[in-house]
């Protein structure tokens, strides 16, 4: 049976171009880019054009661009080298609904004496700008908002957020890791000072991320070592993702707009057609502002971990913010910041979708989730 | 992913004695929507012979919470009410071929709807484990609960007691007291008992150490919560504050003020008491 893979923000299926792509690599050139003679440098020259791919993705320049292991990379890289660059200033502004990669190095730095902010959002899940505008002041570092919510798929007002940060003369990351290659993101229309991007997350295989450092930003690197990515990340490159990396940034910037068309409208039909025929369902999050691929749906009465394990025997893939599935006794903290009711936090499902999704796997799914959820509410004390 | 047995599987897809007994002669409901699972079961009993001769289970729950549930009206169907009383939670767990350590709090779940409903079965009230004093605000898991677990499953660490309880597993802040439980119950020497009373405070002093705590400690903790609170005013040993954001919509807001509660007994001073303005 065929798997119906709708769980794409946590990761994605490499694309066929971006696997042919890279293969070269793991067999005859495998030399190292950093070494003087050609069998080395010529892998070199493939690096620098993959850099300028990932560039175009999001109207940077290739020289800021560093590649990196992953989004979290990305994420850590990011915050330190605005603490270590800035030794004076003790305060981290970031969201309640960060990814873990910004949660927890918030946390970790709260231990060592710095102060965080963690800004509200409302109950469709959107900023409460109006406390970034109290909570800014001569003392912080960095303020830190990601592009889109990898839980409720809800977009943030980047460019209004980044211009706000920059009047204040404050640097601005964003983790983009979900909104690059969904949308068009142009660096050069907002003064986004860092930003994180993540492999696979867009069709490359899981282990490389980038990192964009706009022009003139003082930086410290997260890895000493080598001179590797102009002496702003050591190590080895990681030749063959990097490779990857960029073809896939090269195919998700020709696709966006058509192929995000097209998932939307799938995304849309499988959302109302749920709401539709499972009653006692809503959706979380705004659903003005959100990304094309991503659908969160709480099933009152029905827990999330039961409908992922009934969804499995028909190898359909989704995730949940239910506790059970966290693997800790906690549900989602996204979920929780958008004060969604703990009863539907446990029922609540995310479909997220790709470019490789088909019409045929949402009739699938259109089909069997009613069924699922019928026959676990028959067995919930609440109905 | 879980590593879920075929056996528990296969009671998850297609569960044994779903439904409520109708005039059933005993009923245990435990757990909460709210904690994330939730187990209602009914019996039948024979009252001459004492034996169970149905029972069947709601529940809301994960797979294994489900599992547990059906495997428990297999396990007591036939058996007198005391042989079913003799049944552990190591017994479920058993019937399914093993569960993974962080789910084996669904099989105590299980075994306590049973002892719960044979408790009403019996006309008794409260069930023994309602009684002691709260250890665990989030999950409300008393140390009289706690100790019987511990010793029945013979618990060694605070995780444990978390995989087998839930106690531990919301806010973390009971977890020294759990080690502390179990130190006592293993090493015998009673370590829960009355904390010193601190040496009396200046009214000053006890302001600006509630202030203080509250701004290092508790705030912290609550925003990364998205929730928020701020004190009003300290009207001799009343603590007065006002929960923001998340936390006052929240349902847990009674668990919330009563954790800030026990933090300024525990660091400023026994005799305080928190309200909200």
């Amino acid at each position: 049976m065929n798997v119906v893979y709708l769980d794409n923000n946590a990761s994605t299926r490499v694309a066929d171009e971006v696997r042919e792509e890279m293969m070269p690599y793991f067999s005859e050139l495998y030399g190292n880019p950093s070494s003087m003679h050609l069998f080395g440098g010529q892998v070199h020259r493939r690096i620098e054009t993959a850099r300028e791919k990932a560039a175009s993705l999001i109207n940077a320049e290739p020289d800021e661009i560093v590649f990196t292991s992953c989004g979290t990379e990305s994420d850590n890289t990011a915050l330190m080298s605005a603490l270590q660059t800035m030794p004076d200033k003790k305060h981290l502004i970031t969201t309640r609904v960060e990814h873990p990669a910004i949660h927890s190095f918030c946390k970790l730095m709260y231990g060592k004496g710095y102060r965080i902010t963690f800004l509200p959002v409302d109950k469709q899940g959107r900023l409460k700008f109006g406390e970034l505008e109290t909570a800014i002041t001569d003392e912080t570092a960095i303020v830190s908002v990601m592009y889109a919510n990898n839980e409720s798929g809800v977009i943030f007002p980047i460019e209004k957020i980044a211009e706000f940060v920059n009047s204040k003369g404050v640097l601005f990351h964003t983790d983009a890791v979900q909104a690059a290659g969904k949308l068009a993101i142009d660096v050069k229309k907002m003064p986004i000072d860092m930003a994180s991007l993540s492999g696979h997350k867009m069709h490359a295989p899981k282990g490389v991320g980038a990192l964009y450092i706009k022009r003139g930003t003082r930086f410290s690197p997260l890895l000493t070592g080598g001179h590797q990515e102009a002496g702003r990340r050591a190590g080895t490159e990681n030749v063959a993702s990097i490779i990857a990396f960029g073809k896939a940034c090269e195919i998700a910037a020709l696709n966006i707009s058509a192929e995000n068309y097209r998932v939307k409208t799938l995304r849309d039909k499988l959302e109302n057609g749920l709401l539709y025929s499972c009653p006692g369902a809503q959706v979380n999050g705004d659903i003005e502002h959100r990304l094309p691929n991503t659908s969160n749906i709480s099933f009152e009465f029905v827990e999330g971990e039961a409908i992922l394990l009934r969804l499995n025997e028909y190898n359909i893939c989704a995730s949940s913010g239910s506790a059970c599935s966290s693997g800790s006794l906690e549900p989602s903290h996204v979920l929780r910041a958008m004060g969604v009711p703990f009863t539907s936090i446990h029922g609540s499902i995310r479909f997220s979708l790709s470019r490789y999704t088909t019409d045929s796997e949402i009739d699938f799914v259109l089909e069997k989730m009613p069924l699922i959820i019928n026959e676990l509410r028959e067995m919930s004390p609440y109905t | 992913m879980w590593e879920y047995t075929d056996k528990v599987r296969e009671l998850f897809l297609h569960p044994h004695n779903v439904g409520e007994i109708k005039g059933a002669d005993g009923t245990g409901d435990v757990g909460s929507i709210v904690c994330g699972d939730a187990l209602k079961l009914t019996i039948k009993v024979d009252k001459a012979s004492e034996t169970i001769t149905d029972a069947k289970f709601q529940t809301f729950g994960c797979a294994s919470a489900i599992a547990s549930s059906s495997a428990i009206t297999d396990l007591i169907i036939g058996k007198t009410i005391d042989e079913a009383l003799k049944l552990t939670n190591e017994d479920i767990a058993g019937y399914l071929g093993g569960l993974p350590r962080e789910k084996m709090h669904c099989s105590v779940m299980g075994r306590e709807a049973l002892e719960a409903a044979i408790a009403d079965y019996r006309g008794e009230t409260k069930a023994e484990s309602d009684e002691g004093t709260i250890i665990c605000q989030c999950y409300g898991l008393t140390d009289t609960k706690l100790r019987h677990v511990i010793k029945e499953n013979s618990l060694r660490t605070a995780e444990d007691v978390t995989n087998f309880t839930k106690a531990g597993g919301g806010c973390g802040t009971c977890l020294p007291d759990i080690e502390k439980l179990l130190t006592e119950i293993w090493s015998g020497k009673a370590i829960l008992t009355e904390r010193t009373p601190l040496k009396k405070l200046t009214n000053i002093q006890k302001i600006s150490m509630i202030q203080d705590l509250i701004e290092k400690e508790i705030r912290p903790l609550l925003q990364s919560d998205g929730g928020d609170v701020e004190l009003i005013d300290v009207d001799g040993t009343n603590v007065v504050v006002s929960l923001r954001g998340m936390c006052s919509e929240c349902v847990m807001a009674d668990v919330t003020l009563k954790n800030i509660e026990k933090k300024l007994k525990e660091m400023v001073s026994n005799d305080l008491t928190v309200t909200i303005s």
